[in-house]
């Protein structure tokens, strides 16, 4: 009887309800998986120790999920008091027991029939406040469901399906807020990033990402470009409560290929943003790839860290991006800090002083095309890198040896339909790979580098047990060592690996999660 | 009915510099200006979209372009295929036949309506254009018959016998697997480059596989691997499939060797390289065309 009064006492009176305090302390429960990226600062890292350096060997599977809808699976699930959330597709949701992986509830909306995307129609999760999941649809919807029962409680239109609008990220829940981004840069929407309230679905402030008549950026484009000028925001952000700050990447101008009618830096595409959480208000910018022609996406997950820099300590922002830069900015003013290559670029020579890259004038694409390192896939891209603060690196799954053919033609929008300008063609005599890379955080320096035969398109996970989880095409899952990039452990799921992995814990112990093809596969130490 | 007609008449002035776009105007079918003045005031494929409108849309900017099969391709295909269908992010097109869209009616349905659960998505072009660029799909990758001097009767004769060709390529799924399958190989490859491939096999071996694309599916493969194991064995044969921890190599036998590669002391891939032999003083010069003609007329499927 004391034994169970002290075990109630010990439970959280929040048992079942993440309130925004919650999500702010994430880390103080490394055994849940409260946010897409694990904590606010966009880390994927999961401070546990139970599986480590010396006994990840013994890593078996727990037990497998099989996803019963067709597709490629990139969910990240989140992980709230021992039970799993998944999307199993944008219109499936299924809670999992984390200890069995038996379903509790499943949520089950209609396909839609009118959403096209440029790239299969996948989800990459969801997000959680007090006792409400919520969902971004494909066909540009933001449901809340009950999160003990998965029964809907609103649902809103984010956008028109019809114009290319989708949706295809997990959103970021702050204080009564969710943030969403949307996708549509292969059909010329005019992006933007959304507030809704959690409470009611009620749009709290949008952030046109494209700026009109009268705005400040508006004149970075030509004519009525500016009209069907993209800069999705189909990532999640990060935040920082300190600062109240958003932090979000934004993807490519439209069309992709073709700038010859949107003349101008095409801002705020290709950009990280920094907005106040309340207001939506852009509190600054920074354009990592002024009048993209290549369609390197700068969606990528930023991560928040401190660190030294110049002999200063400051609170920093990096991000390594498809463009093959790896940058780091002061994140309470966007100061550039530092940029530099991470995979091989023929782009630019560099970049000068404020980040801004020294293009070449020989590197665009043409109507014959041209041949330019990173190719269309970029030297990364919305697979999530990681840091780990005890290794003080930033592990980013790189994509090498890659160039392409860039070539563009004149594309007519049609509301709608695809609208990019050209395309990329791989070279002849070339065979790329993938490596996952450890950088130094603040210097972007390579600690060291583990290849993989195949250009690979899964996140990675580090922990404080001194590995970094990743995937591949091929279908390993695997760990590394943080410190060096040994291999120490390997498992061939049979399906390729397009997602993130996450870990928790359920009763005591430690699992790993990563999907391959359509299952969820759960790791654990016998 | 009358509106119809003049609109259509617009529609003919909007697109007109070329007589192609004559094409577009079947009966019944009157489409607002996709480009020109005009543009974007009107849907492109029924929808409605209310007050969205005068914000997606821009009017009266873009050029006018001819929606032809070549170009609609361009627009909508090339970047996932490739340019010329040679496969890229998507798969080939520029294959006799494409698995999943085995007859020209499936394969508009598809341009329409996607491939749920894979990258390909549905579009909103219209009947016309779906089969525009349904017809220029089907043609790529496709030559059209040569006419060549040879007896292709006589080159199966001498492929199957003197030739022993089978040996190592299969026909409808009969031969060997340490060469290519070469049942529809009439339609990817000219007399020109058979003949070429005969004397000089290595004169155009792909010099990459930028279409293997390497996943937990058996790529299509060819090059050639020597490799030593740690116990000092040596093995040379065809790549079968290789991922990050592991190579399969067919050796001449047909035999499949499996190795994780911290098995092996050294892994040597020699790209550009052949490991057929050249049939120059095997055939004779009548015999070489007979075989090249026999080989063209292979235009069945894989």
């Amino acid at each position: 009887m004391k034994r169970l009064l002290l075990l109630l006492l010990l439970t959280p009176v929040t048992f079942g309800q993440v309130s925004y305090d919650r999500l702010r302390h994430a880390s103080a429960e490394p055994g849940n998986w409260l946010t897409y990226s694990g904590n606010y600062a966009g880390w994927r890292y999961a401070p546990l120790r139970q599986i480590n350096t010396a006994n990840v060997a013994r890593l078996k599977p727990a037990w497998v999920y099989q996803i019963r809808e067709p597709g490629k699976v990139e969910t990240s699930p989140l992980v709230v008091d021992g039970v799993l959330y998944i999307t199993e597709k944008a219109h499936v949701v299924t809670a999992l027991d984390g200890r069995t992986g038996r379903p509790l509830w499943t949520y089950r909306r209609a396909p839609p029939a009118n959403a096209r995307g440029c790239c299969g129609t996948p989800n990459r999760g969801l997000a959680v406040l007090d006792d409400t999941l919520f969902l971004c649809t494909f066909d540009a919807h933001l449901v809340a469901l009950d999160m003990h029962t998965g029964k809907p409680r609103w649902d809103v239109v984010v956008a028109d399906a019809n114009l290319g609008y989708t949706m295809t990220g997990a959103p970021l829940v702050v204080k009564d807020k969710v943030i969403v981004g949307i996708a549509g840069g292969e059909y010329g929407i005019r992006g933007f990033l959304d507030a809704y309230e959690a409470q009611t679905g009620a749009r709290a402030w949008r952030f046109w990402t494209v700026p009109g008549p009268g705005e400040p950026g508006h004149e970075t484009w030509a004519g009525e470009s500016w009209r069907t000028g993209g800069a999705p925001t189909w990532l999640t952000g990060s935040y920082d409560p300190e600062l109240n700050l958003l932090y979000w990447g934004t993807g490519n101008p439209a069309p992709d290929w073709n700038g010859d009618e949107r003349a101008g830096d095409n801002l705020f595409s290709e950009c990280l943003l920094a907005l106040d959480t309340d207001t939506g208000k852009l509190r600054w910018h920074f354009q990592f790839t002024p009048h993209d022609v290549y369609d390197w996406d700068a969606n990528q997950v930023p991560a928040l860290i401190d660190g030294i820099v110049n002999g200063r300590r400051r609170k920093l922002v990096a991000t390594a991006n498809r463009n093959g830069f790896y940058y780091v900015l002061d994140r309470v003013t966007g100061e550039f800090l530092r940029g530099t290559p991470f995979i091989k670029q023929t782009w630019t020579d560099g970049l000068d002083e404020r980040g801004r890259p020294r293009r070449r004038v020989d590197a665009e694409p043409t109507p014959a095309g041209t041949l330019v390192y990173p190719g269309l896939g970029g030297g990364t891209n919305w697979y999530s890198p990681a840091y780990s603060p005890l290794t003080k690196l930033f592990y980013v799954l790189a994509r090498e040896n890659h160039p392409q053919v860039f070539y563009k033609v004149a594309t007519p929008y049609h509301a709608g339909e695809l609208f990019e300008g050209g395309g990329a063609r791989d070279l002849a005599g070339n065979e790329p790979y993938g490596a996952v890379k450890a950088l130094d955080a603040t210097t972007g320096k390579q600690r060291w580098e583990f290849k993989l035969h195949a250009p690979a398109m899964a996140g990675l996970l580090a922990t404080a047990g001194g590995l970094v989880f990743g995937g591949s095409v091929e279908g390993y899952f695997y760990a590394l060592d943080a410190a060096t990039g040994r291999v120490l452990w390997r498992f061939q799921t049979g399906a390729q690996i397009v997602a993130n992995p996450v870990s928790f814990v359920v009763r005591g112990r430690q699992y790993v999660a990563i999907t391959a093809g359509l299952a969820l596969f759960v790791f654990a130490v016998d | 009915m009358k509106v119809l007609v003049v609109f259509g008449l617009f529609v003919l002035v909007a697109l007109g510099h070329t007589g192609r776009a004559a094409g577009r105007l079947v009966p019944g079918y009157a489409r607002p200006p996709a480009c020109g003045p005009g543009a974007g005031r009107h849907s492109a494929g029924g929808f409605s979209f209310g007050l969205n409108f005068s914000y997606a849309t821009p009017a009266g900017w873009r050029p006018c372009v001819p929606r032809d099969g070549a170009r609609l391709y361009q627009i909508h295909c090339a970047a996932c295929h490739g340019p010329r269908g040679e496969g890229a992010q998507g798969p080939t097109l520029a294959a006799p036949t494409l698995p999943r869209a085995s007859t020209e009616e499936l394969l508009l349905k598809i341009i329409k309506d996607g491939l749920p659960g894979t990258e390909m998505p549905g579009s909103r072009l219209d009947e016309t254009e779906i089969k525009q660029l349904g017809v220029f799909v089907l043609a790529l990758g496709k030559l059209p018959i040569e006419p060549v001097s040879g007896d292709a009767q006589r080159g199966a004769q001498l492929y199957f016998g003197k030739g022993a060709c089978a040996q190592c390529h299969a026909l409808k799924g009969r031969g060997g697997a340490f060469g290519p399958d070469l049942t529809g190989i009439g339609l990817q490859r000219g007399a020109a480059h058979l003949r070429q491939s005969l004397l000089e096999p290595a004169a155009d071996v792909p010099k990459s596989f930028a279409q293997y694309r390497p996943g937990t599916s058996v790529p299509e493969n060819f090059v050639q691997v020597r490799l030593v194991t740690r116990a000092g064995h040596r093995i040379s044969g065809v790549r079968v499939n290789e991922d990050t921890f592991s190579i399969q190599v067919r050796t001449l036998d047909g035999r499949v060797h499996s190795f994780f590669k911290e098995e092996l002391k050294e892994l040597h891939k020699d790209w550009g390289k052949s490991a057929m032999l050249s049939y120059r003083g095997v055939f004779s010069a009548t015999e070489l065309e007979d075989v090249v003609a026999f080989l063209v007329s292979l235009r069945g499927e894989r």
